[in-house]
């Protein structure tokens, strides 16, 4: 089997999480910050042991699979020395690996190729990026972990570096993107898995967690509601407040025709919400919406 | 999507011997340490200037000490002061790296954590070579030190060897202290550690209580084992029993540290 493979639950940052990741998806672990993005990223890479639970990653410990040159990372600031110029950069890290692409290549593949011989410290925080991109795309990885790759990045610096991502996108690996900008999750994953908390609240395709995150809430009145039924009824969640009934829900018409054709409902009510909002709402809130039942968990995949 | 491309090459990966220990990381990291002017001035020209300061006083040069004259025994000494600079400030690095993030970006390649300190003690022990051949070569461009031609030889190995024990106590302090202050900590510790040690006055004229204390300092076997070949004194287990004291302590102390520091992962 090829791919990641992990499984844990530890306590705090990171609270049960499944999540399998096929060969060749990109995939964007999305979330606002804390939402133990960073931490699950550092248990792949062998930075970080789970507390109980296990990570697998092509089926074998992540320090193996870091030493073989499997997997690499863009991790977050830091990570680069300032007093060595671009090139020494990447020449000290290829000089690690057992097999490596060529410095050249790399720099050319990231866009750093005309700033070979500068100096790590006097390069803009774009270029750092890329560099650490340069560093990453050495070992020729079949996994590549980028955590929250374009933060603090002007829109400019921002649209470069997906433009190199994107250019070695092709060669079919597995990409796997932290970030907080629905954006970039929208525009550049196959599937993206929603976290708040330490939990995986969504994963789907792009399609499919955005009709989540973008449905709207239909609000009604309901003599003597009863949770169990309407939930049996409408097949989602639902939250009952004394007689209120909210529904959050991508398919507001169907909702609103069962609870005026089949209850007791009045003084029906939709509305939308903003994409953004809506986001904030489905990882921040307390009672955040369930997963619609229905909604495939897998992702795109050939 | 799950086409296997360029990028999917097989599991089956080699891996490098020695934990990923490489020379030509070793000239990066020379190459990266004489870029800084400080370090340079630091291990290299300023030894070279308390030579040259030191070493050629006309009342005292030419005295004569052992199988050689004063002029040679302050050569010696500076070497060991660069020396010990270049190793300590080598091995210090590691702070520097750790609070900018790259020992977290290289845990993230094939380099494992102990060829990693190997390869700042090669660096330290680079730089350190330098710094003796500097102080040596422009002793001998003085003609001032009067010394048989082996114990040129042997006093330069036995000050570049000897100065291994001053790496493990800069990875030692680059592990204590977090930030990019070490530098300035080592010079100072440093150079209180010489005077204890008798490197730039000798303990002879030291007072007799601060000569007792002096003997349990760090440098104090390190000097006298080597400028043995020069004074011809009486040899001593003291300086040995110092010496290998103080190797306990700033190795246990490295790896104590730097146990810690692999082991938060």
């Amino acid at each position: 089997m090829r791919g990641v493979r992990k499984r844990f639950g530890a306590v705090e940052a990171v609270a049960g999480v499944d999540l399998r990741v096929r060969a060749g998806e990109v995939v964007a672990y999305l979330g606002p910050n804390g939402a133990g993005k960073t931490t699950t990223i550092d248990m792949i890479l062998g930075l970080a042991r789970p507390t109980t639970g296990s990570v697998r990653v092509f089926g074998m410990d992540p320090h193996d699979a870091v030493r073989r040159g499997l997997v690499s990372a863009v991790l977050q600031n830091g990570g680069l020395l300032k007093d060595l110029t671009v090139r020494e950069t990447l020449d000290y890290v290829s000089l690690l690996f057992p097999r490596c692409r060529p410095v050249p290549e790399v720099m050319e593949r990231a866009g750093i190729a005309g700033i070979a011989t500068r100096r790590v410290g006097r390069c803009s925080g774009g270029e750092q990026q890329r560099l650490r991109f340069a560093m990453a795309l050495l070992p020729d990885p079949d996994l590549l972990i980028l955590d929250e790759p374009t933060q603090g990045m002007d829109v400019e610096g921002r649209r470069d570096f997906w433009a190199a991502i994107r250019h070695d996108a092709s060669a079919g690996r597995t990409v796997m993107f932290a970030t907080h900008y629905l954006e970039e999750a929208d525009a550049y994953a196959d599937r993206i898995v929603l976290l708040r908390k330490g939990e995986v609240v969504a994963d789907g395709t792009a399609a499919q967690v955005k009709a989540m995150a973008a449905g709207r809430t239909v609000r009604a009145t309901v003599p003597g509601a009863d949770p169990a039924a309407l939930r049996s009824l409408l097949r989602t969640e639902v939250e009952v407040r004394g007689e209120t009934v909210i529904v959050h829900t991508a398919d507001a018409d169907a909702v609103a025709r069962t609870l005026l054709n089949e209850t007791a409902a009045h003084d029906l009510e939709i509305t939308a919400r903003g994409l953004e909002e809506a986001f904030v709402a489905l990882t921040s809130a307390s009672a955040a919406p369930e997963p619609e039942p229905d909604t495939e968990p897998a992702g795109a995949r050939a | 999507m799950s086409a296997p491309g360029a990028a999917t090459g097989s599991l089956e990966r080699p891996t490098l011997p020695w934990g990923g220990l490489r020379l030509g990381v070793v000239r990066i990291e020379v190459r990266r340490l004489l870029r800084n002017r400080r370090t340079l001035i630091f291990t290299m020209v300023v030894p070279t200037l308390f030579f040259l300061i030191f070493g050629l006083n006309s009342t005292y040069a030419n005295v004569r000490v052992g199988v050689g004259n004063t002029s040679s025994e302050v050569l010696i000494s500076m070497a060991l002061y660069g020396a010990i600079l270049a190793t300590t400030t080598g091995g210090a690095m590691v702070s520097i790296e750790r609070a900018a993030g790259w020992s977290r970006q290289l845990r993230i390649t094939p380099l494992t954590p102990v060829a990693y300190v190997v390869t700042k003690m090669l660096t330290a022990l680079v730089l350190g070579a330098a710094s003796v051949a500097i102080v040596y070569v422009v002793g001998g461009i003085t003609g001032k030190p009067a010394m048989p031609m082996w114990v040129w030889v042997v006093t330069a190995l036995a000050v570049w060897v000897g100065s291994l024990l001053f790496a493990a106590f800069g990875l030692f302090l680059g592990y204590l202290l977090p930030s990019e202050n070490v530098m300035q900590v080592i010079g100072f510790v440093l150079m209180l550690l010489c005077f204890g040690g008798g490197l730039f006055i000798p303990l002879s004229q030291f007072s007799h209580p601060l000569r007792t204390m002096a003997a349990y300092t760090p440098l104090y076997g390190l000097n006298e084992l080597v400028h043995d070949p020069l004074s011809q004194q009486p040899f001593a287990w003291t300086w040995v029993a110092n010496l290998v004291v103080w190797m306990a302590v700033f190795v246990v102390g490295a790896a104590w540290r730097f146990r810690r520091d692999t082991a938060r992962v």
